[in-house]
């Protein structure tokens, strides 16, 4: 077979793609190179038919994330055959009829583009088994409609109606999902076809309800139902062929198509009856009763679209054989006259330039053949004898006499609610096919009316011709068609029976008392209208709440950044590090460290030597808080630093200490560079308020690290992962110091995202001081001189100290997989070895030492480390997996040989590149103007 | 020896916290440095403090040693630690230039 279910699905995806592409070359034409593919569609889906008609149904299954339960499984059955129909059909029609339709200038590309985006996630929705990839497809059609609807965005309207139809059925999807997810668990299963045959599981678990009222938010909300139906007249803003398509004939079906399905699982409740038949049958009156006040033409069909769409809705909450063939029947009925009627209202809208009613009168003469098919279209509309829709209307209202759970008062209001609906349904029937074209000719629309071509006649013709057709002969599609979606629905063979004339009955009699009303009250329509119009004027409104919802979440949302985003940075940290102090004090005090008990505490003994060191580090950390010279403040800092990593030589971490302590020595360096262009600190007004919030803040933030170490003695929740590493560091890794087995091997992954995020500071910084740099400036170094103390005796001395590092540096790298070293602090250290030599003689003389550009060292560092990575790859190990093997060499002794050491010496790399490159940087600016009085002259501003 | 570790890890991230709000932006990064000393103390501390040896393998034997991981992860916020203090002391210093002021309040938005 070409074709085949995925194909369906995919294609017109790919089809966008090659339409992004090609696009704009093709401009108008870009129309017909695109019609084959939905029409190959139609008629590949029409030969199934008879297979389908015979109880056979199609299945294909790809799994995709079965971790999740998600596969993208597709089933046909009978009644996604009728969708995928009509979605490949009407889907050809439209696309023939908008290359004629749209200006040649217009942006073809982008409009087939949305549409096969469309009709892609269309076919996903009725095809689809599984129910989290029809949710999928279902936000994609969301997405689609959105961008069609606001394909002229330049227009006000076209954005705002976007933006309420995306608002209105992405919030009934995300309720959906959330059905569907409840489902899942309920059921046990995220497919259609297993949780149909589960459905007293589901409809027996506590959260049937829930599930319920969920699942059809989210269909309500796509068809349209009230009080959701607001967004659909909004979406009449799309170009006319859009909304034939879209918002007539498929995406708003979706929902009655959800529902539908939905009732196999979810169905034969009372809950289900009484919410989907009540909600489609006011639905029904209401969008009839908003229809026929409408002045614009596309409004109009839009509620009546609304109506039709109650109707159906209804029919599916009923629920019976008798109630399903009428909704199945139906659905396929109004995607004809109401795709042929949108069409049709496209060609007056594009032939004389106003779809308002009032300009429009007498346009027989003019538009012939549009006045014939749209007078068969719209008296279909209304239930004419002869034409489609008056067989499924008969159904329909036999199939509301008949309920399924006994007669009651609810059960008698819906039939009457349809009588009384489908009254308003001719009156705007007869809008369509008498007010328009009798009367006196019209002298006031912008264009003189003329004929449509034979382009734009076309599609509504063959649509026009289907509803005479089925009219007269609806056995033509009883079997195939009907039949099957129906038998699909309930699970078994039913036989279905579509025929003019059923005798003269009470459902006869409704029809032709609602016609006859109809027409009563259409001769009456001025003192009728006039009259409607009042009572609507005052309304309740769905619109008016919208717009205060939106203008409530804008307002409020505005309000709440505007007062946490202020701009001061203290303020941005007290939020954050009293929110982190809160939120685990919390936590904390629910775990019990009130009720914590000291004595089980295992304790070390302390010496001398650590007591006198935490000592030293919390005055260095008091220090650094009360002093008001900047370098006292530093120093501070740095006497906490140092006795950091006297700390990890006690606690037994070599690797930490010697990094500290190299680190802490090299942070020198910059902070001091810095500290030639900043100013000093200057004696602050004191702020009672802001103080104390200040120190509460950061004594509520100590006191919670306190308390969590406290309480992380007394527990631990799982086992140490550290065991793990230490056993199995040299079998695996082929290296004696765990530290740096685990940096360079079993995380080598986190190591090479560390050396990135070190390569991206390094290159951030030396963007962020040669973004203003003046070329002038480089050559100005006499400046300099200032901030450089070059006393004589450290360049003597410097010269030997930088070769002894140097060779250090290689030795603490080579030695690093058995002892503490390895390439962080090689690195780090060989950068120090620079400085020392910068500081000695000028920065040139200095960097150019290593007369390698930081950036280039950086990047051949990561460059190594990513190949390496590549390479296991390419030897079939995972990425980073490493190798490794011994070697004896004079004077270092037995090295490793091991891919690690590659690794290490790529982080060397980019230590080096980046501290040089900071260095270098910072050292290279021009300082400004010293410290004296001038500059810091300036008034107070700041908030008191 | 906890208690008093634990204490002593507390004020010192009191102590940079208070730096960090200060208006200063010199006072406000060097607050973060010290910050960084504090938490990668608590985080090795929550490991357990001298547990075993250092975690380097002499003979081939298995011994008690410390927990290595928690000085692997130490080890890189260290150097990294460095990097984003020489980006903030960069940032600081480039806003100086083209503003003019190092107090945080008066560089409101």
């Amino acid at each position: 077979m070409f074709l085949n279910l995925h194909l369906v699905v995919l294609f017109p995806f790919l089809l966008a793609v090659l339409t992004l592409v090609f696009g704009r070359r093709l401009g108008r034409h870009l129309g017909w190179a695109l019609v084959p593919f939905p029409l190959a569609c139609a008629l590949y889906l029409l030969s199934l038919v008879p297979r389908v008609a015979s109880g056979e149904s199609f299945s294909a299954t790809w799994n995709w994330v079965p971790s999740l339960g998600l596969s993208f499984s597709l089933h046909l059955d009978g009644f996604s055959l009728l969708f995928a129909l009509l979605i490949s059909g009407i889907g050809a029609l439209v696309t023939l009829f908008s290359i004629h339709y749209l200006d040649p200038d217009e942006d073809f590309g982008r409009f087939y583009l949305y549409i096969l985006l469309f009709m892609g996630a269309m076919f996903g929705v009725v095809l689809s088994d599984n129910l989290l990839a029809l949710y999928m497809f279902w936000e994609i059609t969301s997405i689609s409609s959105f961008l069609l609807i606001g394909f002229w965005h330049e227009e006000a309207d076209s954005r705002a109606g976007a933006l309420k139809s995306m608002l209105v059925t992405m919030a009934g999807g995300l309720s959906l999902l959330a059905g569907i997810v409840l489902m899942g668990i309920a059921g046990g299963s995220f497919s259609i076809r297993e949780l149909a045959d589960k459905g007293a599981l589901v409809q027996g678990h506590p959260y049937y309800t829930a599930i319920v009222v969920l699942v059809l938010l989210g269909a309500f909300t796509k068809s349209a139902q009230a009080p959701f139906h607001l967004w659909l007249p909004g979406a009449m803003a799309a170009p006319t062929p859009v909304s034939a398509y879209l918002h007539s004939a498929t995406m708003v079906k979706a929902g009655i198509f959800l529902t539908a399905k939905m009732a196999m699982i979810l169905g034969g409740t009372g809950l289900w009856f009484g919410l989907v038949a009540g909600v489609g049958m006011v639905t029904m009156l209401l969008g009839s009763y908003l229809a026929v006040q409408q002045r614009d033409l596309k409004g109009l069909l839009a509620f009546s679209t609304v109506s039709q769409l109650g109707f159906m809705m209804a029919m599916f909450g009923y629920g019976t054989p008798e109630a399903q063939s009428a909704g199945v029947f139906h659905l396929l009925n109004h995607a004809l006259f109401k795709g042929s009627l949108f069409l049709l209202v496209g060609i007056i809208d594009h032939q004389t330039g106003t779809r308002e009613i009032d300009k429009l009168s007498g346009l027989r003469r003019a538009m012939p053949f549009t006045f014939a098919m749209m007078a068969l279209s719209a008296l279909s509309m209304a239930g004419v004898p002869l034409l489609n829709g008056f067989v499924s209307k008969e159904m329909i209202l036999a199939a509301l006499l008949e309920p399924p759970f006994g007669h009651n008062l609810f059960t008698v209001a819906l039939p009457l609610l349809g009588v009384a609906g489908s009254v308003f349904t001719t009156f705007y029937s007869l809008i369509l096919a008498h007010r328009l074209f009798f009367g006196p000719v019209t002298e006031t629309t912008p264009e003189k009316p003329r004929e449509g071509s034979w382009g734009l006649l076309f599609s509504p013709a063959l649509l026009t011709l289907l509803v005479v057709v089925l009219g007269i002969a609806p056995g033509l599609v009883e079997h195939g068609i009907v039949g099957s979606a129906v038998s699909a629905l309930r699970g078994e063979p039913v036989a279905v029976h579509l025929a003019l004339w059923h005798g003269f009955n009470l459902p006869l009699l409704m029809s032709l008392s609602a016609i006859l009303l109809g027409l009563i009250l259409y001769l009456w329509q001025e003192p009728v209208l006039a009259g409607l119009r009042r009572v609507s004027s005052v309304r309740w409104n769905v619109n008016a709440l919208y717009d205060g919802l939106l203008q409530f979440l804008e307002v409020g949302s505005d309000r709440v950044t505007r007062r946490m985003m202020t701009g001061y940075l203290r303020d941005y940290l007290v939020l954050i590090l009293g929110f982190t102090a809160l939120i685990t004090g919390y936590a904390l005090a629910r775990s019990g460290i009130f009720g914590f008990d000291w004595r089980r505490l295992a304790l070390t003994e302390i010496s001398w030597t650590e007591f006198a060191v935490i000592v030293a580090m919390v005055v260095g950390a008091i220090t650094a808080v009360v002093a008001r010279q900047r370098i006292a403040v530093a120093l501070g800092v740095a006497t906490s630093g140092f006795m950091v990593a006297v700390l990890w030589v006690l606690w037994h971490a070599p690797d930490l200490a010697l990094t500290q302590t190299i680190v802490e020595t090299v942070s020198v360096v910059p902070l001091f560079l810095v500290f030639a262009y900043l100013p000093r600190l200057r004696q602050q007004p004191f702020r009672p308020k802001v103080e104390g919030i200040n120190v509460f803040v950061s004594v509520l933030l100590g006191a919670v690290v306190t308390g969590f170490l406290l309480l992380s003695y007394g527990h631990q929740l799982f086992p140490s992962i550290g065991q793990f590493f230490v056993d199995n560091s040299l079998p695996l890794g082929g290296g004696r110091n765990v530290v740096n087995v685990i940096l360079v091997d079993f995380r080598a992954l986190d190591t090479m995202g560390e050396i990135t995020v070190l390569t991206l500071v390094g290159l951030a910084v030396a963007a962020l001081v040669r973004s203003r740099r003046e070329p002038a400036d480089i050559d100005e170094k006499k400046e300099m001189s200032g901030v450089m103390i070059n006393p004589l005796i450290l360049p003597a001395f410097s010269r030997l100290l930088f070769y002894l590092i140097l060779i250090y540096t290689i030795y603490i790298f080579f030695r690093g997989h058995h002892n503490p070293g390895g390439g962080f602090i090689a690195g780090v250290m060989a950068a120090s070895a620079l400085i020392i030599w910068a500081l000695a003689y000028e920065r040139p003389a200095a960097m150019a030492l290593v007369p390698v550009e930081p950036r280039r060292l950086m990047g051949s560092g990561l460059l190594l480390v990513a190949s390496l990575g590549l390479g296991a790859v390419l030897f079939g190990y995972p990425f980073l997996t490493q190798g490794f093997t011994e070697i004896e060499l004079p004077w270092f002794g037995r090295v490793e040989l091991a891919t690690a050491l590659l690794f290490d010496l790529g982080v060397w790399l980019v230590v080096i590149g980046s501290i040089k490159g900071i260095v270098m940087e910072l050292s290279d600016g021009r300082p400004i103007a010293h410290e004296t009085g001038a500059s810091h002259g300036r008034e107070e501003s700041g908030r008191s | 020896m906890e208690v008093l570790a634990a204490i002593a890890v507390g004020i010192v991230v009191a102590c940079s916290a208070y730096l960090m709000l200060t208006r200063e932006i010199i006072r406000v990064i060097l607050g973060s440095l010290l910050m960084g000393y504090g938490i990668n103390l608590a985080l090795f501390m929550a490991g357990g403090i001298k547990t075993g040896g250092p975690p380097v393998l002499t003979g081939d034997e298995v011994g008690a040693v410390t927990d290595p991981v928690p000085q692997a992860l130490i080890l890189t916020a260290i150097v990294i630690g460095l990097g984003v203090f020489a980006l903030l002391l960069a940032l600081g210093y480039r806003t100086y230039q083209e503003t003019d002021t190092d107090d945080l309040e008066e560089l409101v938005g």
